[in-house]
């Protein structure tokens, strides 16, 4: 099927209503491996159990910037190709990574306490993150003010363009900034410097949590193609009754 | 069993992914029945997509 058959709102529907159980089962046997993998996982050698806090934080800090980036191709999609799914996918997305950057800032301020000896500090990865969350919250204000969707999407669509400026300062915080948190760890030149009794079960989280966020943001957008069919529904009664 | 060092801020870290996870999946699943039992009110009362009257067996939805 061609992204241009997507364009169809039923024939998204259709393929959302097959794809999302399938996609669901997945989903849980993914956990439920990664969780298994997770609590089998031996400690670390400075960290001690604290760095099963890792096996969810650094899947969240993923998904959250994935999500931004997902919002901002779909921009693109908005203000350029205006692909009648476009803003829908990225009005679907915002409240699930702006829900996973929060996770990564709670496990993180969790992590840091015993690690680093306070919940929070002022330094350029956990600033940026916070201002990821932030940027998250102004989409969503935009698209829950503004009442015309067409505006609503234009709008937030700029500012999702503006605000993917934050994505490569998260990334590269740890270079180009001293700060306490960690650098790269996982994708970095030279290969990962994680052992992999914890590397492996870190990537399975990670897949776990990618396959969550995919599900979720499918039934999101099936979601906001339904509410935006009830709007025009109640137009019609509108102009009928007037 | 030696006691595991840190165990409340490990505990803390998944009850708070617990709570995010669960709060999204019921975000979506309230949303979207909210969303079917007002298309079949609506549909019910006669107001669906189609500009001809609405005839009494279920239509299919139209984008």
């Amino acid at each position: 099927m061609a992204l241009a058959d997507l364009a169809n709102p039923s024939r998204f529907l259709s393929l959302a209503d097959r794809t999302i159980p399938w996609l669901g089962g997945l989903t849980v046997l993914a956990f439920a491996y990664g969780i298994d993998q997770a609590m089998l996982a031996p400690d670390d050698y400075q960290q001690g159990a604290t760095v099963k806090i890792m096996f969810l934080h650094v899947p969240s800090a993923w998904l959250g910037m994935l999500g931004w980036g997902l919002m901002s191709v779909a921009a693109l999609g908005t203000l350029v190709w205006r692909h009648p799914l476009a803003d829908v996918a990225a009005k679907a997305a915002a409240p699930i990574g702006a829900a996973f950057t929060l996770l990564c800032l709670v496990t993180g301020s969790l992590w840091g306490r015993p690690e680093w000896g306070t919940y929070w500090v002022w330094d350029a990865r956990l600033t940026s993150e916070l201002v990821l969350f932030l940027l998250y919250l102004a989409v969503i204000a935009v698209w829950r003010t503004v009442e015309d969707p067409s505006r609503a999407a234009r709008a937030a669509a700029i500012l999702t363009l503006v605000g993917a400026i934050d994505l490569p300062i998260i990334k590269f915080s740890v270079e180009w900034w001293n700060t306490l948190h960690q650098g790269a760890s996982v994708f970095r030149l030279g290969g990962s410097t994680i052992y992999s009794t914890i590397l492996i079960p870190l990537l399975i989280m990670a897949v776990a949590f990618t396959l969550l966020f995919f599900t979720l943001h499918l039934a999101a957008m099936r979601n906001e193609i339904l509410r935006r069919r009830v709007r025009t529904l109640r137009l019609m009664q509108a102009s009928t009754a007037s | 069993m030696a006691a595991v060092k840190h165990i409340e801020f490990i505990v803390a870290a998944y009850a708070a992914a617990v709570v995010v996870v669960a709060f999204l999946i019921a975000w979506v699943m309230v949303d979207y029945r909210g969303l079917r039992r007002t298309l079949a009110d609506l549909d019910r009362r006669g107001i669906t997509r189609r500009t001809e009257p609405a005839r009494p067996e279920p239509a299919g939805e139209q984008a």
